[in-house]
């Protein structure tokens, strides 16, 4: 009995042994198959987009893009740059458009005096853009394609 | 006392011993010696190296400073602390040496020698550079960016728009607009624009 025992254990492990290594070889890492002693060949950082042209919305409650840099903004306990411009007091100046009032309203929906805390870290939400080519590719269609898709095909019946 | 006042009529008498023109020489030469001295020492302290040397210095807005645009950048072009903390003018100079007197006092007494003590004393010393970079219409940025060579067109829109207006007609100054561009803010409740 015991005998029998051993000899299953063997090929048992030998097998979860090539099983392992062939894994490894599948598994995608951040390192991406270089050897940990070698360095990875690193990639350009890409460039920020900073045109200030405001980008289309593909649905109305997608928090926009950014349109501008945003490198060194701190949003942290002490200060919100982003306010510094995007404050209602502060768009006279800065001539950047107001956080709309859904910024100010509360999880119950009461609107309070300043942004509500929900909204407070920006970054959260609204991302800046790259100058790179998407990573996959990008199959959404927004409301209007999908009407009229369907518009065509009522039409073809 | 009977010391003193004999040293003190010998400088009043008139010299017998010396000739007018040995003296002046020699207070001509003495005079380069300290003069030199006085410079060499104020070049000194005008390094980062010696900013840095107190930890104060270096555990908090150097490393700040270390990832911002000033520090590392396309161009190559580095700003040491001294280029935006130092006048270049030589009595400005020395006004804001006098000032540091009272910086280096905070060491010695140790009234920011941790994180914590620094940041609860950090909007009390950034009011100081904003009222001085205000006063001078920020001068030490200018002696770096120039006003009359900045190509608008060449900006980013939001930059061009605030440079060609309020900028160039002299409402606003550089530290009106940039703060904060080379170390991390204070609280920032109640300055003016935040
Ligand atoms: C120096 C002023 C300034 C600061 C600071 C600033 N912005 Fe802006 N922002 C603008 C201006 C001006 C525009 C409008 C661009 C245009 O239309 O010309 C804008 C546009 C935007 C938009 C696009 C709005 C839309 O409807 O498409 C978003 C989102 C935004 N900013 C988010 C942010 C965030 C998040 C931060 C902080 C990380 C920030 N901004 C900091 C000035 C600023
Ligand atoms: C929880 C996600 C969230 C956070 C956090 C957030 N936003 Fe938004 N933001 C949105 C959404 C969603 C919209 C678009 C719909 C709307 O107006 O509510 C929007 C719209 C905007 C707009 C466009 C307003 C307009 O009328 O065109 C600006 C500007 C903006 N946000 C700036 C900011 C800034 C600055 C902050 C940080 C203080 C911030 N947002 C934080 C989700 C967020
Ligand atoms: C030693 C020279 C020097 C001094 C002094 C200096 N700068 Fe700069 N500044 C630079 C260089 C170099 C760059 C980066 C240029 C580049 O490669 O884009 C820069 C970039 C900037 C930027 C652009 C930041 C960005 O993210 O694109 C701003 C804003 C700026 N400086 C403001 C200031 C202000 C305000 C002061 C005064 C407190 C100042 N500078 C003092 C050399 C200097
Ligand atoms: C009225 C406000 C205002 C004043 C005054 C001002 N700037 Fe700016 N500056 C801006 C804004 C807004 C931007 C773009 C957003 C950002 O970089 O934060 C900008 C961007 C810059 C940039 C980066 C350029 C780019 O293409 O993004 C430099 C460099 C700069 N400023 C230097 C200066 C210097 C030097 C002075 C003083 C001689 C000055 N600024 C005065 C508002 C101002
Ligand atoms: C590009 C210009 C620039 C450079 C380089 C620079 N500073 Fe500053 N520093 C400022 C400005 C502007 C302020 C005013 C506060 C603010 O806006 O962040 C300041 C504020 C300070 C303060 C007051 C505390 C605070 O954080 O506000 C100290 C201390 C200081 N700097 C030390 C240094 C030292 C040490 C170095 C060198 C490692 C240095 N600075 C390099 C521009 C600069």
């Amino acid at each position: 009995m015991k005998q029998k025992t051993g000899l299953i254990t063997i090929p048992a492990l030998a097998l979860v042994l090539i099983l392992g290594a062939v894994a490894a070889d599948e598994i995608a890492t951040l390192r991406g198959g270089t050897p940990i002693a070698e360095q990875a060949e690193l990639s350009a950082i890409p460039q920020v987009v900073d045109t200030d042209i405001r980008s289309k919305r593909n649905y109305p409650m997608q928090p926009p893009l950014i349109p501008h840099d945003t490198r060194g903004y701190d949003v942290n306990l002490k200060v919100n740059k982003c306010m510094s411009c995007h404050a209602r007091q502060r768009i006279e100046e800065s001539l950047a458009p107001m956080v709309s009032v859904t910024h100010f309203m509360d999880r119950d929906g009461n609107f309070l005096a300043e942004i509500s805390p929900r909204r407070y870290f920006c970054n959260q939400c609204h991302v800046t853009q790259t100058t790179t080519r998407d990573v996959t590719e990008n199959e959404f269609k927004d409301m209007d394609e999908l009407l009229e898709e369907r518009a065509v095909s009522e039409q073809d019946d | 006392m009977q010391y003193f006042r004999k040293i003190w009529r010998d400088i009043g008498r008139p010299s017998i011993h010396y000739s007018i023109g040995a003296l002046t020489l020699g207070g001509f030469i003495a005079g380069i010696f300290f003069w030199g001295g006085f410079n060499t020492v104020l070049e000194a302290t005008n390094t980062e190296e010696f900013c840095i040397s107190c930890h104060e210095m270096k555990d908090n807005v150097y490393q700040e400073l270390r990832e911002t645009i000033h520090f590392s950048n396309r161009s190559g072009v580095r700003a040491t602390c001294p280029d935006c903390h130092v006048p270049h003018e030589w009595t400005q100079k020395i006004g804001r040496k006098a000032a540091a007197t009272k910086e280096v006092w905070g060491k010695i007494f140790q009234t920011i020698n941790t994180r914590e003590k620094f940041n609860a004393k950090r909007r009390e010393l950034a009011e100081h550079e904003w009222a001085r970079l205000k006063a001078n219409d920020s001068l030490e940025c200018r002696n770096c960016h120039n006003f009359d060579y900045m190509d608008f067109t060449a900006q980013s829109p939001r930059a061009s728009r605030q440079h060609s207006t309020s900028l160039a007609d002299g409402e606003k100054t550089c530290i009106d607009c940039h703060k904060g561009i080379a170390h991390d803010l204070p609280d920032m409740s109640g300055v003016e624009g935040y």
